[in-house]
């Protein structure tokens, strides 16, 4: 018997519905679990116990009423870099420790009009810097599933909060793989939407032309629920797309799993670093695809390995005019010097961890007189090659099956003081960020020490349906 | 390539950020070491190829430049997260100097 925390949002749906149990009580068990967990596995750094409980009770008056929507009275978690609200917003660093939003993210206003019940946010790597969740100022996110290891980054709370049942799904950001990684890593399921499919509006810019925010949970169905909650255009954020939003929910049922063409890009397969029980466990799910009837096509991405390379110019570029305008100024902690300079050098040098000064460092250079050219138009040239690599293929196929991550679940201090070997965490999930295009983390079984392992499913452009139907059905 | 320490210096004099002595140390490593690694994009033939700045092929997204006003309660808001103020104003340190 599960306990109320554990089900699913179509669970708990008709549960709540049926009258079976009150969002309150649902509500109630999530803060719960998370009391009794957040002093060790750390996933979220402010907990909403007095505002939770009112949308709870509001949410239950809806349900009396008749009134409720597919999000009324379920408990969620919100990444911490993403605005909301008159709740605490940090980004998991201390230049932001005191700041309270005065507006909701657009996202967030959305899934807050459907009664949904926010329990609190979650710790990440500060602005969303990092691939392991250590470079927060609020201390690491441990691994639900063995806390000596990591749990992901830079979502790593948000995929803890839902993978230890503190609440029933997660809202949170992915710019190179930061829904992706830390899903796989704890076993859940986490999409990156289409660039310009949700609104940005909100969420803390990090690399604008890379940023994208979706919903983890515990089920493909939760995540196409949420999908059609959140989508669509918005007069706040330009580059979101007036496409209209398919009905994801009844879109994953009508999966004709004999015309799927699935696509295995060698590149993904044949790199040095992957591990055998990684390997394995996808190659299983694709032969399970196969035997249900889905024809396997072997495809080249010829520039998968300059990904990262090309992530590491863009990114940080666009993430140090972004961090440009926190500065402690206008809000946020601010150090008291004498002089306009200093305060600004000196704000950020105590209010950014390790890794976002690190990223400034990189942007400001790359950016800098003389090196503009040989670096970030050489990058946003080779992103036109690995857009077309995809653009190619996806004439083709219809998805691509790629791990999520070379490895499990590292552990805590493994990687720290190795740059590139951590900006290697995100080898397979960077190409979709640096295309735009979507892709999906579904849990692909356990390593032999009991770590989940993630299979990616990747898309084309407003694809989202069709990696969502086939992760319906694995 | 290497950077130096003037090198990091410079950038985070750019980039408004106090650093370490220890700080400039590893950042001039660890920079090095990342635009080497990065160099690798150099082995790629980029001969006529257009830039990518955005994925989405819109163009010319516009809207009406009208102001919308924030309410009473969200000025408050706003005004309320000023590190320093006098009244409802921000209160800065002084841009120019003597000097």
């Amino acid at each position: 018997m599960k306990t109320l925390n554990e089900l699913t949002i179509e669970q708990a749906r008709v549960g709540l519905d049926n009258k079976e149990f009150t969002s309150v009580e649902l509500t109630q068990a999530c803060l719960d679990r998370i009391h009794d967990r957040n002093e060790e596995i750390n996933a979220f750094i402010t907990v909403t116990d007095d505002l939770a409980l009112v949308e709870a009770k509001k949410a239950d008056a809806m349900i009396v009423k008749g009134e409720q929507k597919m999000l009324t009275g379920i408990p969620y978690s919100v990444k911490d870099a993403i605005c909301t609200l008159d709740v605490r917003s940090t980004a998991s660093a201390k230049i932001l420790d005191n700041y309270i939003p005065p507006f909701d993210a657009t996202v967030i206003k959305k899934i807050r009009e459907q009664g949904a019940v926010l329990v609190g946010k979650t710790n990440c790597d500060a602005f969303g810097h990092g691939a392991s969740n250590e470079q927060s100022m609020y201390g690491p996110v441990k691994n639900p599933h063995d806390t000596r290891k990591v749990a992901g980054g830079s979502s790593g709370g948000a995929a803890a909060s839902v993978a230890d049942h503190q609440c029933l799904f997660a809202i949170a950001e992915d710019t190179g793989g930061s829904i992706r990684q830390p899903a796989a890593f704890c076993g859940v399921y986490g999409i990156r939407p289409s660039y310009g499919r949700n609104s940005r509006y909100g969420i803390m810019p990090m690399a604008s032309s890379f940023d994208t925010v979706g919903p983890m949970a515990k089920t493909a169905a939760d995540i196409a629920i949420l999908m059609e909650v959140m989508a669509g255009v918005d007069a706040k954020d330009a580059t979101t797309v007036p496409d209209a939003v398919p009905a994801y929910k009844k879109e994953i049922e009508k999966l004709e799993i004999r015309n799927l063409r699935v696509g295995v890009p060698k590149e993904y397969f044949e790199l040095e670093g992957l591990t055998d029980e990684v390997k394995e466990a996808i190659e299983s799910k694709i032969e399970e695809l196969k035997k249900q009837g889905a024809t396997i096509v072997p495809v080249s991405l010829p520039h998968t390995k300059y990904a990262i390379p090309v992530y590491y110019i863009a990114v940080p570029s666009e993430d140090s005019s972004n961090l440009g305008r926190i500065d402690g100024i206008r809000y946020g902690v601010q150090s008291d010097m004498e002089k306009l300079y200093d305060t600004y050098a000196h704000s950020r040098e105590h209010g950014f961890p390790e890794e976002v000064k690190r990223r400034i460092m990189l942007g400001t250079y790359a950016l800098s007189a003389g090196y503009y050219d040989a670096y970030y138009r050489k990058a946003q040239q080779v992103r036109t090659l690995i857009m077309q690599d995809f653009d190619t293929v996806f004439q083709d196929v219809d998805v691509l099956i790629t791990p999520t991550s070379p490895f499990p679940a590292f552990g805590i201090g493994e990687k720290k003081d190795d740059v590139i070997a951590m900006y290697l965490a995100d080898v397979f999930v960077s190409p979709a960020s640096v295309a735009g295009i979507p892709g999906i983390s579904v849990p692909a079984g356990m390593s032999k020490n009991g770590l989940p392992i993630g299979m990616q499913i990747l898309g084309p452009r407003l694809g989202e349906s069709k990696i969502l139907q086939v992760a319906n059905v694995l | 390539m290497k950077l130096d320490i003037s090198d990091i210096e410079h950038i985070a004099d750019l980039a408004r950020l106090h650093l370490t002595d220890e700080e400039k140390e590893r950042y001039a490593d660890q920079l090095s070491a990342v635009f080497d690694y990065i160099g690798m994009l150099n082995e790629v033939d980029t001969t006529g190829v257009a830039e990518t700045c955005q994925v989405t092929g819109l163009e010319d997204v516009v809207r009406e430049d009208v102001a919308v006003e924030s309410d009473e309660e969200t000025r408050k808001k706003i005004i309320g997260q000023f590190p320093n103020k006098i009244g409802k104003l921000l209160k800065v340190k002084a841009v120019f100097s003597a000097e």
